[in-house]
């Protein structure tokens, strides 16, 4: 899942590395082998803007949020202390262009599936996502109880973000989507009742309904099927980075850093209805 | 006595002659050269596969172009609509623009704020403002359909640099004919339907096109608003497969829509040129 498609692929293309920076906090690890971008550093992509729950304030570098935070710790695990952890800022764009990639890896919700493995390469997942959708309280839609109750919805979604293919694949309202640049205009849109809901990943459906909107709420959540949907680390297509980066996904899932990362940077999402 | 031409003007013929092989062998040569350099250059660029691969991918180009074809169906539609309204309204806003009567000075004066404002301001933020911002009053009777609230936004933009366009085809035709017709016998406003305009319009026909041509390619940046135009499809079925083939599909299919409006400007051109040729005006 991704939220951004800028209206100029090209502007897209020139936002390449431009490093956001981060103060060391001393440490030395044995300088680590891996043949990265710029030698002894590990080099991060994501959006600008980073999305809260995801980062925080806008600025990856900090560790705060729960991408940011998974980045770390999978910099770690390969050998990398904070401070050899440089960000650079990477549009969808730019993430999904053809050949040689600004990063390392990127970190940005992007959901893997065996299309798009086809033009990158993805570690192993790191997040399992479901999609949710919001509305507000003056809704038409506010009451719905299940998906028949939402048949005749003008439902919207951000361009690149498997929301979408929830509205149509799985909601199948009979009015055609809305799809936006960004969740903020979106949400906007929501605000201005064009459109009767929004479906988003569910933490982020949580912030938005709680942040963004005055009187949001949640409307339910739709049952994923069992690792349907996760969120990887992308590479670029046959990079050699790749085995090692999800073998130290991997380890994160087996000793439980994931799930605690998860526990504080994403609210409880339990608390959501399934619609059926 | 037949004809004989001199030596000097047989000379001279076969020096044109030669000179004129000598240039078509050298555009030959040129075009062959500069033609291989950028086939070598981008076809042996490390790249260029894998280029190819996410840029012209039949396979993609075949599975999206359904989708990018009736996401062109909405582009057709808004640009038409638009076209219309951009057209009179331009031609509105020129008219009062190029006014004289000094009762019509406030008028005159709107006119004017109207194509500063609108020429200068993006179209991107007129569409916001317009189509998110005008929704968000809650005015009950005004519609908040991203459509048609994007079309207002690309008539707004648009009838600014059309009514500009028009406004110079008017200020082009010679005061002395607008004098001709005045004392012909005809009205001020039948000088200006039957005299001015049709010769103002005439002048200003391909840049007017032209204006035409960028509004139909910026008709799908009403997407922005969550209609779903060719480019946008595009852009969703890029997302799905991380391949951009779609975005040259829908480019194609931009191109093909664009190609008959220009050929039918040089076809009014030159009817009007042969029709003046023959009315001797020339």
């Amino acid at each position: 899942m991704k939220k951004k498609l800028g209206i100029a692929v090209t502007v897209a293309a020139i936002v390449g590395s431009i490093s956001l920076g981060f103060t060391a906090t001393a440490s030395n690890a044995a300088t680590p082998s891996l043949p990265t971008l710029t030698k002894g550093f590990l080099t991060i992509g994501t959006d600008d803007p980073a999305y809260t729950p995801w980062f925080d304030s806008n600025k990856p570098a900090n560790g705060k949020g729960f991408e940011s935070a998974v980045a770390f710790a999978v910099a770690k695990q390969l050998g990398y202390p904070a401070s050899k952890v440089k960000w650079v800022k990477a549009s969808f764009n730019t993430v999904i262009q053809p050949g040689k990639k600004s990063f390392d890896f990127d970190i940005n919700e992007v959901s893997i599936t065996p299309e798009r493995a086809k033009a990158v390469d993805f570690s192993t997942g790191y997040y399992d996502v479901a999609q949710a959708l919001i509305t507000t309280t003056k809704s038409k839609i506010a009451k719905a109880k299940s998906i028949a109750d939402l048949v005749n919805a003008k439902l919207g979604a951000s361009v690149g973000s498997t929301s979408y293919a929830t509205i149509t694949g799985v909601i199948k309202p009979k009015a055609k989507p809305a799809v936006f640049d960004t969740n903020d205009i979106a949400t906007q849109a929501l605000i201005n009742g064009q459109i009767d809901g929004l479906v988003l990943d569910l933490p982020t459906a949580f912030y938005v309904a709680a942040a963004s909107l005055k009187n949001g709420l949640i409307v339910g959540q739709f049952a994923p099927k069992a690792g349907s949907d996760q969120f990887g680390l992308v590479l670029t297509k046959g990079s050699a980075l790749t085995k090692s980066v999800s073998a130290a996904v991997d380890a994160l899932r087996a000793n439980g850093t994931l799930k605690a990362l998860a526990a504080k940077w994403l609210s409880n999402t339990a608390g959501a209805p399934v619609l059926k | 006595m037949t004809y004989q031409p001199s030596p000097l003007r047989l000379q001279r013929e076969a020096a044109r002659r030669r000179v004129s092989r000598q240039s078509t062998l050298v555009a030959l040569i040129s075009t062959v050269a500069i033609a291989s350099v950028l086939v070598i250059v981008v076809t042996g660029a490390p790249g260029f596969k894998l280029v190819r691969q996410s840029f012209f991918s039949w396979h993609y180009a075949v599975s999206a172009f359904p989708h990018v074809l009736s996401g062109l169906w909405l582009n057709l539609r808004v640009m038409v609509i638009a076209e219309i309204f951009v057209l009179i309204l331009g031609l509105l806003i020129a008219l009062a623009r190029t006014s004289h009567s000094p009762i019509l000075y406030p008028i005159r004066l709107m006119a004017t704020i109207y194509t500063d404002i609108f020429r200068g301001l993006p179209l991107l933020l007129v569409l916001f403002l317009v189509g998110l911002g005008v929704p968000g009053l809650q005015i009950s009777w005004i519609t908040n359909s991203a459509v048609v609230l994007g079309t207002t936004s690309l008539v707004l933009t648009y009838s600014a640099y059309v009514a500009e366009v028009i406004r110079a085809g008017i200020e082009a035709v010679n005061p002395a004919q607008r004098m001709a017709g005045r004392a012909l016998g005809l009205t001020q406003s039948q000088t200006q339907r039957y005299v001015i305009l049709p010769q103002a319009l005439r002048k200003v026909a391909p840049p007017l096109l032209n204006d035409l041509v960028s509004l139909q390619k910026d008709s799908g940046l009403i997407s922005v608003l969550g209609a779903i135009d060719a480019i946008r499809s595009a852009g969703i079925e890029t997302a799905q497969s991380f391949n951009f083939t779609p975005y040259v599909v829908a480019g194609a299919l931009f191109v093909a829509l664009t190609i008959p409006l220009t050929r039918f400007t040089d076809w009014l051109t030159r009817k009007q040129d042969r029709a003046r040729v023959q009315q001797g005006q020339w």
